[in-house]
């Protein structure tokens, strides 16, 4: 067993409203040392694969079908043997 | 007028699809499950509005695998007349039968009101009966309906009219101020290069009556009545 | 039977919300002490939320019949109507007050699923809902927090469903800073002989479990409900419930077949109380004993104790009663719509019900116990002290304004008389192509397709009068609600109450409960609109203080022919604008006093059922009659915000010249009227219409043969002016523009 944890994210050149929300808010809440916000997603999946090389095909695989749209997000990911 | 409404789980606009379709425009009209791995032959598919899937992961990316999609791309293919409106959009662009993507609304909220939309194209067949540049109220009713895209597919979609639609004031004029949803362009609705596939976030089958408040959108109907004649 | 490791003590008794009297009434009815899941079970039914043990004597003297009614309030979960061409109403209101509190985004969404499920749970289909809302000033931090959350939670689980919000209402008010009001409303249509009950009938019919898991959230939310908030209720977060509109959507679709297929004989969804409620409640209405082994409940969640199953208020479940041999049909359904069905138990024989985990019996005891023997308690009364202070009102001293126009801005600027735009253009309002009259409008106004028929409907509560004097402020809530269907031209047929109030154990709360439900049943009875059913929200109190009584109305009127509808708004220039109905000098309780004089005091305006009766009449008759091309009702801030409000229409702004205040309404006025009871006072039984200049003298005639006064005091024009008598002239996009921008204001 594999546990994958994958985050995504909006393109750097995708404007992200959510970001500028929360950017504006850690503002008015006197956070003035925030100076960039980014809203993502996190994912947690469990992948029962024989290695680590399938596993990572698998993961790789589930992210460009189904995970992310590549036309605006993308991703990155750590995948670690289940103990 | 042969049509076909498909249902996801979660839409929520397909009776009112179909109730146009029937009421209205006195069409022969059917719904089809999206575990249908086949359509009827029909000459008009629509993908309804509605939250597919409870919108999770991303709106319409799951619905994009249910099995009636790949027929669907084949009505598509062979050139017959598909219109994805809201929901229906946003899976036609995560299926990749549209280009681009949807982004949440500016506001991050839902909106659901009456906006002015600018007839950008009246060459294909949803719009023939709309002069160029008309304006006609129609409702919106989504959370994300922010169409972005890259520019070199931006430059793809105005060099090949491909914008039928676009947020405007009663008068035509764009701007910031009419965009309800920061879309890219003020896009409201795009066609496919082949012009058969049309994608919108307003919602004609809400503006088809008098007794709903307007009756705009139906020219909508009556373009594709004389499509499918023609 | 197996006897569970924890000892029963004192502290778990009360830790329970059972008093020493009430245990002894358990261990009598078991003839032996009960088990701890036992005592869970019995701690949510006999809670407020699930018995109305404080409220049944009250709520006993509601009407509930009437000629349309086929099912009247109590026998099942909601109240159903018959609206002729083979159809029926069923509808609803309840409050999801305290989750909302705590966690305002879920809380609200979950108010809105347990209402739906209400609905389709009876076979009707989900048409149309409602809310009416209740926050703190709308100045403060807190408000705007709780505001947003919950109107982005209704926004969520209703527009995911596919049911439009098409109105309602919101105050803000000091008296609900940190107990906020959610209360939801829904409405559904069915043909009037699919009526499902939800009743366990049948020896031996096998009981379903359908919907989602069960997880351990909300657990002992009825219990919960039904205590006071504390700043401890914070720590109390696992017991808010997270809704998955998604899946109640599958849901309600699947359990809409079933009436399509003879498969069943009952369903009951599972809602406060979770369960324990459904398996009890089902039983005990058909007189049968049911059994169920939780161990085939499908959970999200391991190790989950039987206490733990048998009291999760997870959301999106539902229980089926099935005939015997046509499981499959049932199994069918809901596998097309990838959902859970399993079976759980059957129904037995007897008054018993067994509760087994793998077997082992858990829980032993009659279903009745639970559901109709609880305690009922006859709470001690007593008129409030505070109200000798607060009903007095010397007219004399308050000073009347020197600028109408000031005091009307500041009116129309109120968060509660003010547009509610930025709320209702998050909900979606339009989807099912139904919505006739969109938000903002007097009453919504659905359309049902294939017939001429439409449906009005409203919820009211003006919680002042009701703090000011509770008996006419319950009679008013309901004669309001009905004017407002009236003005659509539709007909009041009958209403749902949910009943907000402080905690019931003060006798001065439990005077204004009284007096507000005597209210209730005063206007109910005269107005002949039977109450349907409701819910009843007690304990609304924060260290402060309580909550004004707050006895929501939610009222529903029946439109014969659509195309008959009156609009709130004038439409056309040159049509000639009358105000029906009678002023008085009627200050006390107005919000005129509140805003502009800093007073909540005095004694609200009186109403004369007699006089509502006759206005009502001839409004009914004027629209039948296609003579009403718009009418308005006057209610806060009176005839000036009305005659603005009636400017601001949802397609385009009109003005009006009302010019003869002086020559008509104060030369006939009884006694001197006041200037500023004539702009902004609140005398009830009033309405503008606004009337073609060719159909003035039927109209004047048909209101002369009701009885009923009526002044023609000015004009609808199409420029850009609204002049009300001597006292206010301005634009209509001077006053729109602060009636549109506070609330978006103050949200941003």
């Amino acid at each position: 067993m594999y546990n994958a944890v994958v985050n995504v994210t909006l393109k750097k050149s995708v404007l992200d409203p959510q970001g500028q929300t929360v950017l504006h808010a850690l503002e008015s809440l006197g956070f003035k040392d925030a100076k960039k916000v980014r809203v993502g997603k996190y994912f947690e999946v469990a992948i029962d694969a024989k290695d680590h090389k399938s596993a990572e095909d698998r993961i790789k695989a589930m992210c460009d079908q189904l995970l992310i749209n590549p036309v605006i997000e993308e991703y990155t990911y750590d995948l670690k043997e289940a103990r | 007028m042969k049509a076909t409404v498909v249902v996801f789980p979660g839409s929520n606009c397909d009776s009112d699809c179909f109730n146009v379709m029937k009421d209205v425009m006195k069409a022969d009209v059917q719904y089809v499950w999206h575990k249908e791995a086949s359509l009827p032959k029909c000459d008009l598919v629509i993908l309804p509005g509605g939250f597919s899937y409870g919108d999770y992961l991303r709106t319409g990316a799951i619905a994009r695998f249910s099995p009636v999609m790949k027929a669907v791309k084949d009505h598509a293919d062979q050139g017959r007349l598909l219109i994805g409106i809201c929901n229906g959009f946003q899976i036609l662009l995560e299926a990749g039968l549209l280009p681009g993507a949807m982004l949440r609304n500016k506001t991050l909220s839902f909106i659901c009101k009456h906006v002015w939309l600018r007839t950008d194209d009246t060459n294909n067949p949803f719009t023939n009966k709309f002069k160029k540049g008309q304006t006609i109220l129609i409702p919106i009713a989504h959370g994300e309906g922010n169409y972005t895209c890259d520019d070199a597919t931006l430059k793809g979609l105005q060099d090949q009219n491909q914008i039928v639609f676009r947020y405007s004031s009663e008068a035509g004029k764009t701007g910031e101020e009419f965009n309800p949803n920061g879309s890219r362009d003020d896009i409201a609705g795009i066609l496919n290069q082949k012009r058969n596939v049309l994608g919108m976030m307003p919602h004609p089958e809400r503006s088809s009556e008098q007794v709903l408040g307007g009756s705009d959108g139906k020219q909508i109907w009556e373009s594709l009545l004389v499509s499918v004649k023609s | 039977m197996m006897t569970d490791e924890k000892k029963i003590t004192p502290e778990i008794i009360k830790a329970h919300g059972i008093t020493p009297d009430e245990y002894d009434r358990i261990v009598k009815t078991l003839s032996r002490e009960p088990n701890i899941t036992e005592l869970g079970m019995y701690s949510v039914m006999w809670s407020e939320h699930c018995s109305y043990k404080n409220t049944k004597p009250v709520l006993k003297t509601f009407p509930t019949s009437g000629p349309r009614l086929l099912v009247k309030a109590g026998e099942e979960n909601a109240g159903i109507v018959d609206i002729g061409d083979g159809l029926a109403i069923c509808f609803k209101i309840e409050s999801h007050n305290h989750p909302s509190a705590i966690e305002p985004f879920q809380g609200a969404a979950t108010g809105v699923g347990g209402i739906l499920r209400d609905i389709f749970t009876m076979g009707a289909r989900p048409v149309l809902l409602l809310n009416s809302l209740r926050f703190g000033k709308l100045e403060s931090n807190v408000t705007k927090h709780l505001l947003k959350g919950v109107v982005s939670g209704i926004s969520h689980y209703g527009n995911c469903m596919g049911i439009p919000t098409v109105g309602g209402e919101i105050y803000f008010h000091e008296c609900y800073e940190g107990n906020p009001l959610v209360n939801v409303m829904a409405l559904g249509i069915m043909p009037a002989g699919k009526i499902v009950k939800g009743k366990a009938t049948g020896e031996g019919n096998p009981v379903y479990y359908v919907g989602a898991t069960t997880g351990r959230d909300g657990l002992g939310g009825a219990a919960f409900a039904s205590r006071d908030l504390t700043e401890k209720s914070k720590e109390d977060r696992p017991a808010v419930q997270v809704g998955d509109p998604f899946m109640e959507k599958l849901l309600m679709e699947a359990c809409l077949e079933l009436p399509e297929t003879d498969a069943i004989v009952g369903m009951q969804d599972m809602g406060a109380a979770g369960l324990t409620c459904a398996t009890s409640e089902t039983a005990a209405r058909a007189s049968m004993g049911i059994e169920i082994d939780i161990a085939r409940v499908p959970r999200r969640e391991e190790g989950m104790t039987p206490y733990e199953t048998m009291l999760s208020e997870s959301q999106e479940r539902m229980l089926i009663i099935v005939k015997k041999g046509k499981e499959k049909i049932v199994e069918d359904i809901f596998k097309k719509w990838d959902l859970h069905a399993v079976q759980i138990g059957e129904v037995k024989s007897g008054d018993r019900m067994k509760v087994y985990d793998h077997g082992e019996l858990v829980a032993d005891l009659p279903a009745k116990s639970l559901v109709d023997e609880g305690p009922i308690y006859i709470r001690e009364e007593k008129r409030p002290i505070y109200l000798e202070e607060a009903q007095k009102l010397d007219l004399s001293k308050v000073k009347e304004p020197s600028d109408f126009k000031a005091v009307l801005k500041k009116l129309l600027s109120h968060p509660t008389i003010a547009s509610k735009r930025w709320v209702w253009e998050q909900y979606d309002h339009m989807v099912r192509t139904d919505t006739v009259f969109y938000p903002g409008h007097d009453a919504g106004l659905v359309r049902i397709k294939g017939t001429k028929k439409g449906i009005a409907v409203t919820t009211d509560c003006n919680s002042l009068y009701c703090y000011l004097d509770p008996f006419e402020g319950g009679k008013i809530a309901v004669a309001e609600a009905a004017r407002n269907v009236v003005c659509t031209g539709a007909v009041p047929l009958a209403v749902t109450d949910n009943l907000n109030f402080g905690n019931p154990m003060n006798p001065e709360i439990f005077w204004q409960i009284r007096q507000s439900a005597n209210g209730i049943t005063e206007a109910c009875k005269a107005l002949k609109t039977p109450v349907t059913g409701g819910n009843v929200s007690l304990y609304n109190q924060n260290p402060s203080g309580a909550i004004f009584p707050t006895p929501t109305i939610g009222m529903v009127g029946l439109l014969e022919d659509i195309d008959k509808r009156v609009p709130s708004h004038f439409q056309n220039e040159g049509d000639l604008i009358f105000l029906v109905g009678d002023t008085q000098n009627e200050i006390g309780g107005t919000y005129y006093l509140m805003i502009e004089h800093g007073l909540q005091k005095g004694l609200p305006p009186r109403l004369d059922l007699e006089v509502e009766i006759s206005l009502q009449e001839f409004v009914l008759e004027a629209a039948r009659e296609k003579e009403l091309v718009s009418c308005h009702d006057l209610s806060e801030g009176g005839l000036g915000v009305a005659l603005a409000e009636s400017c601001f229409g949802f397609w385009k702004s009109l003005g009006a010249v009302v010019d003869h205040l002086e020559l008509t309404v104060r030369k006939n006025a009884k006694e001197i009227l006041r200037e500023d009871a004539l702009y902004f006072g609140e005398t009830q039984s009033r309405v503008i219409i606004s009337v073609r200049p060719s159909d003035k003298e039927s109209v004047i005639k048909r209101a002369q043969q009701h009885g009923v006064p009526i002044y023609q005091i000015g004009k609808v024009t199409s420029d850009d002016k609204l002049q009300i008598g001597e006292r206010i002239s301005g634009s209509v996009s001077e006053f729109k523009s602060v009636y549109e921008a506070v609330i978006p204001a103050r949200m941003k």
